[in-house]
């Protein structure tokens, strides 16, 4: 019930009704972007938003993403020094 | 697909299992098996869909929480919603995951096999749209949900009261998740050592309103992503917590979430809701201050107002443990009746409706074991 899908806005096609055309894995559709409005609406297009039951409800932090990604990037470096400092390979290990 | 896939990358999955693993390690046995609460009905169905229960020691449990607003929907709201839905007048408009939730005399999915004109709609806004098509008709949306929902609901009415549309009004089943958490913190039999709260409420209501848990219960919690990295990074956050004997509530899902919530969304709800004193959970009883009703300005697009449905009594089947299952007390397959006259198809009990149900997530991957 809760879910929502990330898009990307790629036009704002209706600003008297805040609607955009978003875009989500190549299928268009038409969302409401009142909850996210900024001004100039155009400044939109091209952000990344969460879509739910029509409407973009959250401006997808793009920097804070990859943040989160970079921790994970840096948990495996971790690991990889780890795995060499007690001598076991991590490409052994991976396919063991 | 973008922003979703880098989120369930298998290599970085085993890495936060060891690192959870190594910080479990620091906790004591006797506080083990640590209890879980996944709040939301979303990341219960992550859970079991990518099997993350099964990724992880012995040493953690999951307690599937009340986070799904079709599980929790009672019996009495469906017999009204149905009573309207089956006026001639009425177009009925439903998200599909309440199409099937049983009512005293079977669900919407029955009431249309039986004649009544129910529809299911992706967003509110095609049910308004379906009201402007059909001006000699009456159309009543089905607004149910938590706070992620009720915003577009909200902008759907503002629209609907600009635009003079008087012929679409709301069932109105929105409720909200605090208080029930808070009720499941008061003092019981329930033990419970953190929680994994709900990434899109929160994206709504921000982080503040969940401050309690930690300041007056003394328990950690993470606002948490949908994706199985997001689950498994924000349990290693919460094992930290528990190590470092810290509880605050910390924010996983950044890219969506922030502590301020969506105020334009806020403003939208405070413009059409106000608070209902109490509002009635399946299996859980009534709970104060968790309903939420149109406020004055919007009182004639309250579906209830308008068609006065009989008031229902009904009350979920005595053999349902559905109320067990969402504190934590027990597991769908303790239910004499799961998997036997509760099923999917013939669902009994709210779990085994929605896709989000406990219950419904333990029949489609876990069956088998239980066999």
């Amino acid at each position: 019930m809760c879910l929502g899908i990330p898009g990307q806005i790629i036009a704002i096609s209706d600003a008297a009704n805040m609607l955009a055309t978003i875009d989500v894995c190549g299928v268009k559709r038409q969302v409401n972007v009142a909850c996210v409005a900024i001004e100039p609406l155009d400044a939109l297009v091209g952000k990344w938003a969460l879509v739910h039951v029509g409407f973009a409800m959250s401006l997808l932090n793009e920097e804070e993403a990859r943040q989160t990604l970079a921790a994970l990037e840096s948990m495996q470096a971790l690991a990889h020094e780890v795995d060499d400092f007690t001598g076991l390979g991590h490409s052994d290990k991976e396919k063991a | 697909m973008q922003y979703v896939d880098e989120f369930r990358d298998p290599k970085y999955a085993r890495l936060i299992i060891e690192r959870i693993n190594q910080t479990l390690e620091a906790i004591p046995e006797s506080r083990k098996p640590l209890q879980v609460m996944e709040v939301c009905g979303g990341h219960t169905h992550t859970i079991f869909k990518f099997g993350i229960d099964q990724l992880l020691p012995d040493s953690i449990e999951f307690v599937h929480g009340p986070g799904c607003p079709v599980c929790v929907l009672p019996k009495s709201r469906l017999d009204e919603c149905i009573a309207i839905a089956e006026n001639p007048q009425v177009i009925f408009c439903t998200f599909g995951d309440a199409i099937r939730a049983p009512g005293s005399s079977g669900s919407l999915q029955d009431a249309r096999a039986r004649g009544a004109d129910v529809r299911i709609v992706y967003s509110p806004l095609d049910a308004l749209a379906l009201a402007q098509q059909n001006p000699d008709r009456e159309v009543v949306f089905f607004g149910l949900g938590f706070e992620t929902t009720m915003p577009s609901t909200a902008m759907t009415l503002k629209q609907a009261k600009l635009n003079k549309i008087d012929n679409f009004s709301l069932f109105c089943q929105h409720i909200t998740i605090t208080p029930t958490l808070q009720c499941l913190l008061e003092p019981g039999d329930l033990r419970l050592d953190g929680f994994l709260m709900p990434g899109h409420v929160s994206m709504i209501i921000g982080s503040e309103p969940y401050q309690f848990i930690a300041n007056q219960y003394g328990k950690p919690s993470v606002i948490t992503g949908f994706e199985p990295l997001d689950i498994l990074q924000a349990l290693l956050m919460l094992v930290e917590q528990i190590a470092e004997q810290r509880c605050e509530v910390e924010n996983q899902y950044k890219r969506i979430v922030q502590p301020q919530g969506n105020q334009q969304a806020l403003i939208a709800m405070q413009e059409v809701f106000e608070a209902q004193q109490r509002s009635e959970w399946r299996g859980l009883g009534d709970i104060e201050n968790s309903g939420i009703q149109l406020n004055k300005e919007y009182q004639a697009f309250d579906a209830e107002v308008k068609f006065c449905p009989e008031k229902s009594t009904a009350k979920d089947p005595a053999e349902c443990r559905c109320g067990e299952v969402l504190t934590g007390r027990c597991k769908p397959t303790d239910c004499s009746i799961f998997a036997t006259s509760c099923r999917p198809d013939n669902a009994i009990g709210a779990l085994m409706v929605s896709s989000e149900g406990a219950c419904a997530a333990y029949y489609q991957y876990r069956r088998e074991e239980h066999q």
